[in-house]
């Protein structure tokens, strides 16, 4: 499918979409103007159609420095009475939670929706966290698709619900929504073109301080206010067709929202349970009348949910408020899991453990099976072939050496991003690491708090969304540490969206290039170096300058991610077999996927190497050699 | 359970994994069934195990249950065992034999031949290609895919045409490669049914 298709599509067409492809045909349904990110697997996807899609569906789109200040372009824009959206990924709303906080009391005029992704399991996340607790924290209503077709018809709600009530409103989606694929049938699109010449369309902001300056006197009515909509709010979800019932169990009932409940649907299908479902699409407000209602006549209900027992604890207060006799089976009982994913196995065996409905039969696999499956190899994820972080790593592990320091005395604070894999061995290059922004902080913690040296990492992307703030600490307070802000010209794990550092902005035009030299500078640091990380020499020698020194030092490796599209690759290195003396250097320290020791010898996967060059160097036989 | 069809398919990043699956949804709502995909993004999967689980026929969840799989579809010899949690005694398998080494030293990676003798000694349905070769012989190792895609529509209880698939492949490739990939999906194709 040509992406164009999600802005050119009409009416009663369907697609096979993306979760996360579904959502942007719901902005362009809705007639959105703004939208702003930060990327986070796994809402990214929607950024990058976002980026191509922006200027035909008349959206103004960026790439923003960070959650926080996303939450803030959108904000703005709905209280000048224009639609906007923004989005991320679960921990992205830590980042944001501040100002999105205020925004339920500040409230809106035109539409604002946030869209939350949420990653049970962490596919590729440092926390499992359920963003339906910031709904409750701040107050606002928060939508919870299940399905691609949900996701799309969601969103375009969610705008109507938010200008209804002039509330933010929250869509919550899971790994398995966002990154689900499904049948999609398109709405009708609402235009949001204008008469001027812009690509989007002008709000105006009409002043208003009482309603929008959140200083005491004006905040205490603003949480009243709120309140009051809330209460309004409630009685929509009471009746919202989002949360519907299904089925004709008498005596047993289940409760299920979001991917949970594709799960639970499932296994009451495909096994022919006598079990009424309840699926709730709006969730908080939490329909109190509506699950009254469905529990009135059961004897016992089961509530399937991924992350932690929300609903399941609203359903206990209903159960406890009306005094009605209803067991209650989840999280809370240990009928399912509190942590991780769910799937139809997971649901099925909770709901066996009351209903013993499902007979234990294993599959027996001969000896030989069962061995082979127990001995083949892990593939973890890995810095890919020719990327130059591996060459940034094997140097400063060559420094340390040279310096005489031993492993335990160099601690390495590591950052989000790609370079995080830097943890694997043979670099064991990652030791703590809390969240965005975290590895300068955590410079300055470890310097005032140990004797030891530390190398912090951070990406490019991940400097500009967080890590200038904690360098000023770190130069103000003199804290001691080298700082490696690996630029290599995008921002690489979430699929290579790009940052302020590079000349292009998120609709494709060009845009001023923000310098990490100059920003350093600026900020004071005194040894602010750019290095090559593919000239071997030049790192080790830097990094032996940058630890010897007693203060802040930053060095930028700078060399782009491999990709990059567009970029042309260079031809494969050679292996030069007569001159190979089977150290197994280039194979043990240096670990690229491109090299590997098959049969005892050395083999290059042409189809992998990058032609980077860092092997040559580490091979002092003359084995390698550049395919120039 | 007829018109109930369900594919894992593994390998890879950077083998087209997610293309292939994609194809193969588009072609299966083109013909009016119902269909619903799994995949997994993040982090830098080039290199990493990669897999996608696509459900035909009335599924809310997109996830296959443990041996719910109809077809096992692996890009690679190891990562076939590690796929095998979906299958059950009656699942095809259908894999490539070439390997793709992990740079983790922890296991030895075993030999292919005895992959596949293990294998069918636990299953009926084993079908090994050289899915790299036929790939290269129609023009680009990077044809693997559409070798593979051939290779299950060759599958009797697949309830895919080839000319949907073909079509769907048109949809979703460049122009340009159109006829080294119909190239590719024939030998898969063949394959699987000589």
């Amino acid at each position: 499918m040509n992406l164009k298709e999600l802005v050119t599509g009409d009416s009663g067409e369907k697609r096979f979409l993306l979760g996360n492809e579904a959502a942007v045909r719901g902005l362009i349904e809705a007639g959105i103007s703004i939208a702003a990110t930060y990327p986070g697997t796994p809402s990214s996807e929607i950024g990058n159609v976002l980026s191509v899609l922006a200027k035909d569906a008349n959206i103004y789109f960026e790439f923003s420095t960070n959650e926080k200040v996303a939450m803030e372009v959108a904000a703005t824009a709905a209280v000048s009475g224009l639609r906007s959206f923004t989005f991320m990924k679960h921990v992205g709303m830590n980042v944001a939670a501040d100002s999105f906080m205020t925004t339920a009391y500040s409230g809106v005029n035109g539409g604002m929706v946030i869209l939350s992704a949420d990653d049970p399991s962490l596919f590729s996340s440092q926390n499992e966290q359920d963003t339906r607790n910031y709904a409750k924290l701040a107050n606002v209503p928060i939508l919870e698709p299940s399905n691609c077709q949900e996701v799309k018809d969601m969103v375009k709600y969610a705008f109507d619900l938010s200008e209804q009530f002039k509330l933010p409103v929250i869509v919550r989606t899971t790994t398995r929504v966002s990154h689900m694929r499904g049948v999609v049938e398109f709405g009708d699109v609402r235009d949001n073109s204008s008469n001027n010449d812009n690509h989007w369309k002008r709000g105006h902001f009409n002043k208003d301080p009482s309603k929008y300056v959140p200083v005491p006197a004006f905040a205490g009515d603003m949480h009243v206010r709120l309140w009051d909509k809330i209460r309004k709010i409630e009685e929509v979800s009471n009746k919202s067709k989002f949360n519907c019932e299904w089925g004709t169990g008498k005596k047993y009932g289940l409760i299920a929202s979001s991917s949970a409940f594709n799960y639970a649907c499932d296994v009451v299908k495909f096994n022919n349970l006598d079990i009424k479902i309840l699926k709730l699409g709006f969730s908080y407000p939490f329909p109190q009348n509506k699950v009254i209602e469905f529990l009135s006549d059961l004897d016992e209900v089961f509530v399937v949910e991924e992350v932690d027992p929300i609903i399941e604890r609203d359903t206990l207060v209903c159960i406890g408020s009306k005094n009605l006799n209803v067991q209650v089976h989840g999280k809370l009982d240990g009928t399912f899991p509190i942590y991780h994913e769910f799937n139809s196995d997971i649901v099925a065996e909770g709901l066996n453990k009351v209903l013993n409905f499902k007979e234990n039969k294993s599959v027996q696999f001969t000896q030989s099976l069962e061995k082979l499956s127990e001995d083949i190899p892990s593939r973890a994820p890995v810095l890919c072939a020719g990327c130059p972080h591996r060459a940034m790593y094997y140097g400063i592990n060559i420094a340390i050496e040279e310096l005489g320091l031993k492993p335990e005395d160099v601690i390495f604070a590591s950052d989000i991003g790609c370079y995080t894999l830097g943890i694997n061995p043979p670099y064991n290059a990652a030791d703590y690491l809390l969240s965005m922004g975290s590895s300068v902080g955590d410079g300055c913690g470890f310097s005032v708090s140990t004797d030891q040296k530390v190398a912090s990492f951070i990406g490019d992307s991940t400097f500009f969304h967080s890590g200038i703030s904690p360098l000023i600490n770190a130069v103000h307070n003199k804290h001691n540490f080298v700082l490696t802000v690996l630029d290599n010209r995008i921002t690489a794990m979430t699929g290579g969206q790009p940052n302020p550092g590079i000349p292009v902005d998120g609709m494709g035009d060009d845009a001023p290039e923000v310098s990490i030299r100059k920003l350093a500078l600026a900020c004071g640091c005194d040894f602010v170096r750019v290095i090559n990380p593919f000239n071997l020499e030049q790192v080790v020698k830097t990094y032996r300058e940058a630890f010897e020194r007693k203060d802040a030092a930053v060095i930028i490796s700078k060399a782009p991610c491999t990709l990059i599209k567009g970029l042309t690759r260079k031809p494969p290195v050679k292996f030069i077999e007569s001159n190979c003396n089977n150290c197994d250097k280039c194979v043990k320290e240096l670990a690229c996927p491109a090299i590997s020791k098959i049969n005892g010898k050395i083999t290059i996967d042409e189809s992998q190497c990058d032609g980077c060059t860092a092997c040559i160097q580490v091979c002092k036989y003359g084995a390698l050699e550049d395919g120039r | 359970m007829d018109n109930h069809y369900n594919i894992y398919i593994c390998g890879v990043g950077g083998q087209g994994i997610i293309k292939t699956s994609t194809i193969i949804g588009e072609a299966a709502m083109n013909q009016g069934l119902d269909v619903v995909m799994s995949e997994i993004h993040g982090m830098s999967q080039r290199g990493g195990s990669v897999s996608t689980e696509l459900k035909i026929g009335g599924y809310n969840s997109s996830i296959i249950p443990k041996q719910g799989a109809d077809m096992l579809l692996s890009f690679e010899p190891v990562e076939t065992i590690r796929g095998l949690d979906k299958v059950n005694s009656e699942t095809k398998i259908v894999y490539n034999t070439h390997p793709i080494i992990p740079s983790s030293t922890d296991k030895q990676y075993p030999n292919v031949d005895s992959i596949t003798k293990t294998l069918k000694e636990n299953f009926k349905y084993v079908l090994p290609i050289d899915g790299t070769q036929l790939a290269m012989d129609a023009g680009s190792v990077l044809a693997l895919n559409m070798v593979l895609l051939g290779a299950v529509t060759a599958d009797d209880k697949f309830p895919l045409t080839k000319e949907s698939v073909i079509e769907a492949m048109k949809n979703n490739l460049k122009p340009k490669f159109h006829e080294m990939n119909l190239k590719a999906i024939e030998s898969g194709y063949n394959s699987i049914k000589s």
